[in-house]
């Protein structure tokens, strides 16, 4: 199934499979290491137009509400 | 020879430069600390080596002022030290592999080594050196391990140049030394962990941060009045005093030189509030007032920054941060602010576009009183009751909100979205902790005690050659018409562009009324910001930019200082007041923005 960052739940694991944006999207996340094929673990969802935050590895990072509908995980079930 | 300290944010290039050159310079358990590269001296076998911190960076493409300068640091290196950090040894080759690209030596220091271990991370030294074609050195930097022989390494001098390659290869490359050198144990969740966690949920994150702020605003004002009262005050009183009172009389107890050094005596005693000499007030406004909240305040700042606290607080106000067309980052500015703008005006630097600095600039210097000021708001309003201290602070987070609100709306342009690492929590070093303070108490020592000491001077100047005199007569009436504050209140407001606790100081003699310092307080903190601050900004936003902030904030304070005189009546607002306040919120939501499309459409 494909959902954007916002849409993943809380706890779910899934992988970058796209963005929807532009080059300079796809650059600043990929200097953080998220790109296409990394696999996430959602930390906890955005609140009131907040940010979405997110595992990768040992990293935690936080990413805007705006920046996270632009960002395509799928997840296996 | 020319040593560059290259890495990614928070990896801890900073202690790496503090233990290389001795030198303290301040670094956080925050992304972002070094917004301007520093540069040290070190002496290795007869010879004197530079070593240059520079910024951090995720990539050589930058997104933001900080990250320039990191790139245009390279062309200056003989070697660069890229210092890794080993527990996210993935994001980290990244940089790592970009910079083998160029043609400079480099050796990696893989740092955090112990972190690492304790989380079960296993890296394979030897084979990543393979991978790498150049020496990996294992390092701790808070406690010095691998420093040796990493010193030892900076003869290295070979050149491993890698082929130019595109993101993807660079990836696929990653992924392979990954693959061969690195090994994790799953450890399973402890505490730590956590507590890492349930501080970013919004849910229990929330109420947490109000907790955490509210307490350090408790233990801020325990160790603050503390000091004050069993400590600087008694000092005064006790041993200063008698000693200033012997030159006093040694000088004739008048004259102007008696005058510009002890100050007029009142009642024939030296009032260290209201004298105003060098010797008197002089001294006794940074040192004794205002000193203790500084300590107070930087230790509270130091613990919460090296915890890794601070980007916790940065994610919970993103949405409130969006209101005013900033993201969650630029909490960070402003909590700076509070102990002193200039550094916090330096932070802004690392926002991405000209109007996110312009807006987080201006409602930093509007609203954002620093600790000297607020050590003498609290000094001067403490006797009248906290309720009117409660309410400066409201005050200038309304002013904070509303003015946000409305630049949000009046500048073109969209604030861009947080993009933030939130680092792990660690235990401070309580003996980092002291020397950060130490180094911050020290920096507050060498500028204030000049700044407050010149004031002084110019203020018996202006007062001696009648300036104050004629401001009075010409320029005070309009104070007293706007604002209700006495004429003579003129002297407080022109110093305040030297420094605020100063202009407060000014105040003391008047026998202000409490409505009357509730105003002056508030509209100090708004009007201008000292010249420290003044300097600054204009070099970070440019004259223009900084004109308009500057209007922004004079416009601000006849708006905000009549209100108050209108609407402030036996200790608060009157229901008028409220009225006028809820009303124009109202107003405020409703008045559509320039910039009104829907968020989606945000390019970038």
């Amino acid at each position: 199934m494909k959902y954007t960052l916002n849409q993943l739940k809380q706890g779910e694991n899934g992988k970058i499979i796209g963005f929807e944006g532009g080059f300079g999207l796809k650059d600043k996340l990929d200097a953080l290491g998220l790109r296409e094929g990394t696999y996430i673990t959602k930390i906890s969802d955005a609140f009131i137009g907040g940010p979405v935050t997110i595992k990768i590895n040992n990293t935690k990072l936080a990413i805007g509400n705006g920046m996270a509908d632009k960002i395509i995980v799928e997840v296996d079930i | 020879m020319n040593v560059l300290l290259m890495g990614n944010p928070n990896v801890g290039k900073s202690v790496f430069f503090s233990r290389l050159t001795g030198t303290s310079i301040t670094s956080s358990n925050y992304p972002g600390t070094t917004v301007e590269f520093t540069e040290g001296k070190m002496k290795r076998e007869d010879e004197i080596v530079n070593i240059i911190d520079v910024p951090g960076t995720y990539t050589l493409n930058p997104t933001n002022k900080a990250e320039e300068v990191a790139v245009e640091m390279l062309e200056k290196g003989d070697l660069i030290v890229n210092v890794v950090d080993a527990t996210n040894l993935e994001r980290n080759l990244n940089l790592t592999l970009q910079l083998l690209e160029k043609d400079i030596p480099l050796i990696v220091a893989l740092n955090l080594w112990d972190e690492a271990a304790h989380k079960g991370i296993e890296i394979d030294i030897e084979k990543l050196e393979e991978h790498l074609g150049v020496p990996v050195i294992p390092t701790v930097a808070t406690k010095g391990t691998g420093f040796k022989t990493l010193i030892d390494k900076f003869d290295y001098r070979k050149i491993n140049k890698r082929d130019f390659c595109n993101v993807d290869q660079r990836w696929a490359e990653i992924g392979n030394i990954i693959e061969d050198v690195q090994k994790i144990e799953h450890r399973h969740h402890s505490l730590m962990d956590i507590m890492e966690d349930i501080t970013i949920k919004p849910l229990s994150g929330l109420p947490i941060s109000l907790l955490v702020l509210f307490i350090s605003f408790k233990i801020i004002r325990f160790i603050g009045e503390g000091l004050i009262g069993y400590l600087t005050e008694p000092f005064f009183d006790k041993i200063y005093r008698p000693l200033i009172m012997s030159i006093s009389d040694f000088l004739g107890s008048d004259g102007f030189v008696h005058n510009l050094l002890i100050g007029e005596l009142i009642n024939g005693e030296i009032d260290f509030g209201q004298s105003f000499g060098i010797l008197s007030t002089g001294i006794f406004i940074p040192l004794a007032a205002v000193l203790p909240y500084i300590i107070a305040f930087y230790f509270i700042l130091g613990l919460l920054e090296d915890t890794g606290y601070l980007p916790r607080l940065a994610v919970l106000m993103d949405n409130i941060m969006h209101k005013v067309g900033l993201h969650g980052f630029s909490i960070i500015p402003m909590i700076l602010g509070l102990g002193c703008n200039v550094p916090a005006a330096l932070a802004a630097r690392t926002l991405e576009s000209r109007r996110e600095k312009f807006i987080a600039s201006t409602l930093m210097a509007i609203a954002i009183p620093c600790m000297a000021q607020i050590a003498m708001i609290i000094g001067l309003l403490a006797p009248f009751g906290s309720q009117y201290i409660i309410y400066v602070f409201l005050l200038l987070a309304m002013v904070w909100i509303t003015v946000g609100l409305i630049l949000n709306k009046l500048i073109p342009g969209f604030s861009s979205d947080l993009l933030l690492e939130i680092p792990s929590f660690r235990i401070p070093s309580f003996f980092t902790v002291l020397k950060k303070l130490w180094m911050r108490i020290s920096g507050f020592l060498r500028e204030a005690i000049p700044f407050v000491l010149l004031g002084v001077f110019i203020v018996n100047l202006l007062y001696a050659l009648g300036v104050f005199e004629l401001l009075t007569i010409y320029l005070g009436p309009l104070l007293n018409k706007i604002f209700g504050l006495p004429k003579e209140a003129i002297s407080a407001l022109m110093m305040g562009f030297l420094r605020k606790d100063l202009a407060m100081g000014l105040l003391a003699p008047l026998g202000l009324s409490a409505k009357q310092l509730v105003v002056a307080s508030t509209i100090l903190a708004i009007y201008f910001p000292c010249v420290a601050t003044f300097v600054v900004l204009i070099r970070e936003l440019g004259i223009i930019d900084m004109l308009k902030s500057a209007l922004v904030m004079l416009s601000t304070t006849f708006i905000v200082g009549s209100f108050v005189n209108f609407a402030f009546h036996d200790g608060g607002f009157s229901l008028a007041g409220w009225m006028v306040i809820i009303g124009f919120f109202i107003i405020l939501k409703i008045i559509p923005g320039v910039n009104d499309r829907k968020f989606s459409e945000v390019e970038y």
